[in-house]
């Protein structure tokens, strides 16, 4: 692992979501509104996000590792699952109620408003709990 | 509720900065760049390495919006929705959904998504979905 490279990548995500607007919930309720009042610029940053990754990754997976780990580190299961289906609803849920999703809420943290603690400080809550009931009833 | 502007640029570039990251983590470490996944890591409290990458990627990422926030972006355009106990609802069901479905915009929607993965385009199509008939039903069915 490089410290180096891995603040710099939080940096450009958290100045992203920033610039974007994303820590906006207002802006991410309204460009869930799709009869209502519209604003479709997080559909922007989306395709801004996926265009840049989709090349990146592109090159980079023709590497056969990182700079600076072994092996690349990504997710081994491939199945379509109940509790992907169920936990993606669970999250749509919570983003459409409250317009924040955990980037742009983490790095809200930044902006030192009360709304923000109580939130990551609930979706940290609700993390441990997720996590705890899996182990529990071994559904990981 | 309140109109917000339509800003396809600033929008676009935010976006290609989130994509920038994505790519630095991947190029580097090999790691993807998503936000639930990279947090919750650091919620088992034993502070091995696996604890200070991913608390340097958080450090960074308050360091990126505080210096955005100073010149980039003004934040008092920034405005909540719902009561206290609405927004910690709202925290503990992103906290759960996050972790059963294994990732969130960005994980699933930004890294998943160009990886073409099949797991992260119906994470992504579920969470859009429920999302936009979240917001229909509390603004336009109970009246927000």
């Amino acid at each position: 692992m490089n410290k180096l490279m891995v603040f710099v990548s939080g940096l450009l995500f958290g100045a992203g979501v920033t610039i974007s607007g994303m820590v906006n919930p207002m802006k991410v309720l309204n460009f869930l509104d799709i009869t209502g009042i519209w604003d479709p610029s997080l559909a922007f940053v989306m395709a801004g996000g996926l265009i840049v990754t989709l090349i990146g990754y592109h090159f980079i997976f023709k590497r056969l590792e990182p700079f600076f780990a072994s092996s690349f580190k990504l997710p081994t299961t491939k199945s379509v699952d109940a509790k992907l289906v169920l936990g993606s609803a669970c999250f749509g849920l919570g983003w459409g109620l409250s317009g924040l999703c955990p980037g742009p809420a983490i790095a809200s943290i930044a902006f030192g408003r009360s709304e923000i603690y109580l939130f990551v400080a609930s979706m940290a809550a609700g993390m441990v709990l997720a996590k705890f009931a899996q182990r529990r009833f071994s559904l990981a | 509720m309140a109109i917000t502007e339509f800003t396809p640029y600033s929008a676009l570039i935010g976006g290609a900065l989130i994509g920038f990251a994505a790519v630095v983590l991947m190029l580097g470490n090999g790691r993807i760049a998503g936000a639930s996944g990279i947090f919750a890591g650091l919620l088992t409290f034993e502070f091995g390495d696996e604890f200070r990458w991913r608390a340097v990627f958080i450090i960074g990422m308050l360091v990126g919006a505080a210096w955005s926030g100073l010149f980039l972006f003004n934040i008092s355009t920034i405005v909540f929705s719902g009561s206290s106990t609405m927004i910690i609802l709202a925290g503990v069901i992103v906290g759960v959904g996050t972790t059963l479905g294994s990732g969130c915009t960005s994980g699933h929607g930004i890294c998943g998504l160009a990886r073409f993965s099949l797991r992260s385009l119906t994470a992504t199509c579920i969470f859009m979905t429920v999302a936009i008939i979240t917001v229909f039903a509390t603004r336009h069915v109970l009246g927000g």
